[in-house]
């Protein structure tokens, strides 16, 4: 195991990173901006290095900064969190060739799932269902593609092959509007990712979001660790996610896991990764897959008790991973609401100085934040401060206590997205699950 | 000396009356000294430990240092452009760039920064007399850390 890890990363993430490396006896360096310098992992981290200002441009996302403090720390290995570098591949390669071990998966495996094309064209390889589609990219023929949605069959969507993560689609109902939204998503393309390659996809229209956790250790062996439901969502961003799906049946989930597993297998993955699907009438189709950590990963933790962060470090290290699928069972429910620094109807951003913060607690709650009473929420980052988790031995049991948490945790000082969230979870039909991925804009009455 | 090690000793300087704080154990010696308006500022913070081979030379991380320079009323900070290993000299037995005293004009080199095999030239954005030097040979520096205090003139 390596001695000392660079945290490239900020906010609740690099704290979790932290706690695992503390757990571990791993010594923490974390890297961070001028304005994060009071950030609850960095006061309690090792060692601190400042490596730029404000902009993430100029500090998370520079990376001769972060090597560079890798390197004056001496430390052995880096951990990129989710979003920043974590799904950069040249990021990952030059961690590599500058001697740091990238816990993660290899930048090769990396720069194939970052191009949802090729993701794709490598999944159905490994024999993983699919959207129906355009199988490639869009060329220049107008007439091609309008022979390619009418197979496909209206509605469909444009997407960026450089994108992902709900950035650069276009959903385009009828012909008429093809071309003109096959234009301008290419622009946007061109502008947003350097890359302009577009595909098309069908349209599901009611579809569920189900992802698949998995881990690998690099060498052929990989494990999935059931499966969370990410339904319900706001202009492609993540609200509320839970494990296990509702309704979904064992039987499925071993299905659509052994071929995760399996596909993890064919491409040598290396660490955690998430396989992301539409469920629609009973069917998974594929849409991307996930390189790194995600956010929602402890609603995954709580039902199969493995420390995910934990064993990417393990796998990073060349550990080994100690699991096998045997060892993996499901038990209870968890549900995890992500808490914003914004106004709870107005969405917009609020970021500022907490006067007070008071966590809930009692059993199966687990709150992952790096916030705490005097804690300035900068402008500058996205505007997570936090996520409440709720575990029970059903879905019905950690709804409730989910209802509770919510009812006695205190942020004053900024806006938040509680009330919010305390709507959502008394709400009939989330209440009764399996709502689709446009339920959320659909009640807000976007 | 553990980085741990010294961030304790300022704790216990910042929480205490003591002024100033100095400990000797073996070769290695460590001098903390309280921030007062009169001190010799340059030496408020400096942690001493045997060079080749250190693995942790201290950066005085984020807000845990008691004191650095106060230059607003001592004059114009020259703050590092980067994360990475500051040396004062263009190599190894050379003399260093610049001393105490020392005029420098807009555009001298005042020191090295590397980072990542590259070395960087480290320019005065002003014009004025190093009045004090606050980092040493062979001392990894942070983003924004101080390098430099000048007197413009």
């Amino acid at each position: 195991m390596f001695d000392k890890l660079v945290i490239a990363n900020r906010g609740e993430i690099a704290l979790r990173v932290l706690r695992a490396c503390n757990e571990l006896g791993i010594s923490t360096v974390a890297v961070h901006s001028v304005a994060d310098r009071n950030l609850k992992h960095v006061r309690l981290a090792d060692e601190a290095v400042c490596i730029g200002p404000a902009p993430s441009a100029d500090s998370y996302l520079n990376i001769p900064a972060v090597l560079s403090a890798a390197e004056v720390t001496d430390a052995g290995a880096i951990h990129p969190g989710y979003g920043f570098l974590s799904e950069n591949a040249d990021f990952a390669e030059r961690v590599e060739s500058s001697g740091f071990i990238f816990v993660g998966p290899r930048p090769e495996t990396i720069r194939i799932m970052g191009d949802k094309v090729s993701a794709i064209a490598q999944m159905k390889q490994a024999g993983v269902p699919c959207v129906p589609g355009s199988d490639g990219l869009l060329g220049l023929d107008p007439d091609r593609h309008r022979r390619l949605a009418r197979e496909i069959g209206y509605p469909v969507i444009i997407k960026a092959s450089g994108g992902g993560g709900g950035r650069g689609m276009r959903v385009v109902h009828s012909e008429a509007e093809l071309q003109q939204a096959i234009e301008l998503t290419r622009a946007e393309a061109a502008a947003a990712f350097a890359n302009d390659a577009l595909y098309m996809e069908k349209f599901l229209r009611k579809p569920r979001h189900i992802e698949v956790q998995v881990l690998a250790d690099g060498e052929g062996r990989a494990v999935h660790l059931g499966e969370r439901d990410c339904s319900m969502q706001r202009r492609h961003q993540k609200v509320i996610e839970e494990a296990p799906a509702p309704g979904i049946s064992a039987t499925e989930r071993q299905r659509i896991g052994a071929i995760c597993v399996h596909a993890c297998e064919q491409i040598h993955y290396r660490g955690a990764g998430t396989f992301e699907f539409l469920y629609e009438d009973g069917e998974f189709y594929f849409i991307e897959m996930n390189t790194r950590l995600q956010v929602e990963h402890p609603v995954t933790e709580m039902i199969t008790g493995v420390d995910i962060v934990k064993q990417q470090m393990l796998i990073a290290a060349g550990a080994g991973m100690a699991l096998v699928q045997d060892d993996i069972s499901i038990r209870g429910h968890a549900i995890e609401c992500r808490i914003n620094a914004e106004d709870a109807v107005s969405f917009i951003p609020s970021p500022g100085h907490i006067k007070m913060y008071h966590p809930p607690g009692g059993p199966g709650i687990r709150i992952d934040t790096h916030v705490y009473s005097g804690y300035d929420v900068p402008p500058y980052y996205d505007s997570l401060i936090g996520k409440l988790i709720a575990y029970g031995d059903s879905r019905e049991s950690a709804l409730a206590r989910l209802r509770t948490a919510l009812g006695e945790m205190i942020i004053h000082g900024i806006k938040t997205n509680i009330r919010l969230h305390a709507d959502l979870v008394r709400d009939p039909a989330f209440c009764e699950g399996g709502t689709d991925i446009h339920f959320l804009e659909r009640k807000l009455g976007m | 000396m553990d980085i741990r090690k010294v961030k304790k000793l300022i704790e216990l300087v910042e929480e205490s009356d003591i002024d100033e704080l100095e400990i000797h154990e073996a070769e290695e010696s460590v001098r903390i000294r309280r921030r007062s308006p009169v001190a010799d500022q340059t030496l408020a913070t400096q942690v001493y430990v045997p060079s080749p081979g250190a693995a942790l030379p201290a950066a005085a991380p984020g807000a845990a240092a008691p004191s650095v320079v106060d230059d607003a009323s001592a004059g114009h900070t020259i703050t590092s452009p980067m994360v990475g290993t500051y040396y004062q000299s263009p190599s190894p037995n050379a003399k260093p760039f610049v001393a105490i005293g020392q005029r420098v004009e807009v555009g001298d080199t005042l020191c090295i920064i590397e980072a990542m095999k590259i070395l960087n030239q480290i320019e005065a954005d002003r014009a004025g007399i190093i009045k004090s030097i606050l980092v040493e040979d062979a001392q990894p520096v942070e983003f924004d850390q101080p390098l430099f205090v000048l007197e413009l003139a």
